[in-house]
């Protein structure tokens, strides 16, 4: 075997633990879902034999275009806030001194050690009529006693931007922490005042940390269940909470895989999108990886 | 303040660092100055406040008459080349160098037109629509310098701009900055710490040790005439001698008459050196150092005269002594020789400008006799031991070139100065 085949064999053997990783417990578990989109359901629960369109027909509820919309526009909107929470986060943090640095970083991973569902309970009682909020708003007249907080599409919201920032300051510190410094000061150099050179130099000095940013919070909000499910009430379910009433509700599983691919494709055609825009960019630039989290770190 | 750029008595601090300490520079229109020192002697700081980046401390700064001291860097007619040249990566060759004009809302055609003129200077056009990943360490530095020049600024400043550049590239670079110094005209800020940038280039330097301006001069000025022992032990190599001042006579600078009889009234201004371990010598004197004091004297490697046998005898203002070759390192077009004399060390260098081959060469180990003019060494200001570490000693015995300062500074003594 010469050295060149050997290596390939070697990178193959290397790599195949994972491949094998995604594939039986990624790609064959996505593949299914799909698959049983097209299968009937039966009155136990179970899936049907044969194929059938039926499911995807009864996608034509009439409730379910409201729904997508809504879990669209918010997940846009929840995304575009945490990233514009995020940006300037992530330019301090990346000025700051190393020691507060790191203190400043283990802050903003800290909620992870709480569970995920102790930390949304927590915000409904923060929300509660007799919460804490409540009477804060109320003393300060910003809301009149008869405000409800949760239950609606904003406290929905704002528990979304609350769980999903820390996965937008992370992407974007990584890349404001490579970031050359100097290209705000060759900006100001050369004319422009400070915040037209964070626009033209810092802006597109972390577009990748941006792009990360956008998937990682873009797609988990699309999912969103757990949020809504606690937080919202009936005029703020998103997909992600029909598709669980399809499974455990209704046990109609074809209909809850044929939402799930629904969700899938709206998610997966956005970043075959980015993906093919960043390979043109990759093109022409060299060594602007993906900054990892761990890279964030 | 009829100087077209003043810092007046600048002083920055970093906390209990004296970045710099009451600086006063007055630099000409059209003049090519430089700030030479080695790192952290404060010559960058300075031209960060100049830049806009750092507000002194105390002091002003005036460009023009106006004083910009308070002004933030955006609203300054400067243009700045950084060390890493901070070309932005998402933005091509062309987009580069239009930035500082589309900032300022220039029309259209005018911005092509100036980009355009740039990019044929710097030879640059079918470079244009590259991204600046994707060209040479030396043509990203063109592209710096045309982003910086196309703004037309008053000042350019230019912060160590060779220092990422490989020797072959930085020498032609050096050429190319002279030329376009030469076709803009603009005043240039040049800050580095290689005194060979700085002396091909300037007109004049400031030389710069821990926040001060220790001189202030045309390149040979400093070069001939350092005023403290920091000066000419950084600017090229030198050799020291300490001692006390014996007589002061009147002399004349040709120095064909015998010593102390010229006509008319004698100004004194030669000296009779007190050196231990050597014969008195005689120095040209400029200062108004008294007999008796105390005086430090540098002495250029090159105005030595290196001899094989006795020098025959000259005049009273040539200064001869004894010593051994200890070290020979032979450079093409001169001999750097290393002569122990007594308790010094010298660097002597000798220019071959006849045909080496047919000479009975100086050797390792050779008695030799050194001999100078009186007028080739120079007087020093102020002398301060430390200053003798920056000069390029060979070591004298294997690893010594490893050890700390510390330990370097009390070998130093055996080196160029008394102990």
């Amino acid at each position: 075997m010469n050295t060149a085949a050997r290596k390939r064999w070697s990178e193959v053997l290397a790599t195949s633990p994972s491949f094998l990783w995604l594939a039986a417990l990624f790609l064959v578990p996505t593949v299914l879902v799909f698959a049983i989109a097209f299968r009937p359901a039966t009155i136990y629960g179970g899936i049907g034999e044969g194929w059938t369109l039926d499911t995807l027909r009864s996608l034509g509820n009439p409730d379910y275009p409201a729904i997508i919309w809504r879990t669209i526009w918010l997940s846009v909107v929840a995304t575009a806030l945490c990233i514009v929470l995020a940006t300037p986060m992530g330019y301090y943090l990346a000025r700051l001194k190393p020691s507060r640095r790191q203190l400043i970083l283990l802050l903003v991973i800290l909620p992870f050690w709480t569970s995920f569902l102790v930390r949304i309970f927590a915000w409904k009682v923060l929300l509660h009529p007799d919460g804490i909020v409540k009477h804060a708003l109320v003393a300060l007249h910003l809301a009149s006693p008869s405000t409800t907080l949760l239950y609606n599409a904003g406290a929905v919201l704002l528990v979304m931007v609350y769980t999903e920032l820390p996965f937008a300051i992370l992407p974007i510190y990584a890349a404001a922490e490579k970031f050359d410094f100097s290209l705000l000061e060759a900006a100001k150099d050369l004319g422009a005042s400070p915040p037209r050179a964070f626009f033209a130099a810092f802006i597109p000095g972390i577009r990748v940390g941006l792009l990360t940013a956008f998937l990682m919070v873009f797609i988990p909000s699309l999912g969103s269940y757990v949020v809504p499910d606690i937080v919202g009430g009936p005029t703020s379910e998103m997909l992600g909470n029909k598709i669980a009433q399809r499974t455990f509700v209704d046990r109609n599983l074809p209909h809850a895989a044929a939402l799930s691919a629904a969700l899938a494709a709206a998610v997966l055609l956005p970043m075959c999108l980015v993906v093919n825009v960043r390979r043109g960019k990759a093109r022409v630039e060299e060594g602007q990886g993906l900054p990892s989290i761990e890279g964030g770190l | 303040m009829g100087e077209f750029l003043e810092f007046q008595d600048v002083s920055k601090h970093y906390g209990g660092v004296k970045a710099v300490e009451h600086a006063s520079l007055s630099i000409k229109r059209g003049e090519f100055f430089s700030l030479l020192g080695p790192s952290g002697c404060g010559k960058t700081t300075l031209l960060r406040t100049l830049a806009g980046f750092e507000h002194p401390d105390t002091g002003r700064i005036f460009l023009n008459g106006e004083d910009i001291t308070d002004l933030p860097p955006h609203e300054r007619k400067v243009n700045t080349i950084f060390q890493s040249y901070a070309l932005f990566p998402h933005l091509t060759v062309w987009d580069n160098i239009a930035f500082g004009l589309k900032i300022a809302r220039r029309p259209k055609a005018e911005i092509r037109q100036e980009v355009e003129k740039m990019l044929a200077m710097i030879q640059m056009e079918e470079y244009a629509y590259k991204k600046p990943a994707q060209i040479s360490g030396g043509q990203k530095q063109r592209v710096a310098i045309a982003r910086a020049l196309v703004n037309k600024p008053q000042v350019l400043l230019l912060d160590e701009p060779l220092a990422a550049l490989d020797l072959k590239l930085r020498q032609r670079m050096l050429l190319e900055l002279d030329l376009i110094h030469d076709e803009v005209g603009i005043t240039f800020l040049y800050v580095t710490h290689d005194q060979g940038e700085a002396m091909s280039l300037s007109d004049r330097i400031a030389v710069m040790s821990r926040g001060k301006v220790e001189q202030l001069g045309t390149p040979a000025e400093i070069y001939e005439a350092p005023r403290n022992s920091f000066v000419a032990a950084f600017i090229g190599d030198t050799n020291f001698f300490e001692g006390t001042v014996a007589e002061k006579f009147a002399g004349d600078a040709a120095g064909t008459t015998a010593q102390g009889t010229l006509f008319g009234e004698p100004a004194k201004d030669y000296s009779r050196l007190k050196v231990d371990g050597f014969p008195d010598l005689v120095c040209y004197n400029d200062k108004q150092i008294r007999e008796g004091e105390h005086v430090a004297v540098s002495i250029r490697p090159e105005k030595f005269r290196i001899w094989r046998e006795a020098p025959p005898a000259e005049h009273a203002y040539v200064n001869v002594i004894e010593g051994e070759v200890e070290d020979v390192i032979y450079l093409g077009a001169q001999t750097k020789f290393w002569v122990r004399a007594g308790e010094y060390r010298l660097c002597v260098v000798r220019q071959h400008s006849r045909y080496l081959l047919d000479e009975k060469p100086i050797k390792w180990r050779d008695h030799v006799w050194l001999t100078w003019h009186a007028d080739d060494g120079f007087m020093l200001e102020h002398y301060r031991e430390e200053d003798e570490e920056l000069m390029q000693l060979p070591p004298e015995e294997i690893g010594e070139t490893e050890e700390a300062p510390a330990a370097g500074a009390a070998a130093g003594g055996e080196g160029g100065a008394a102990e």
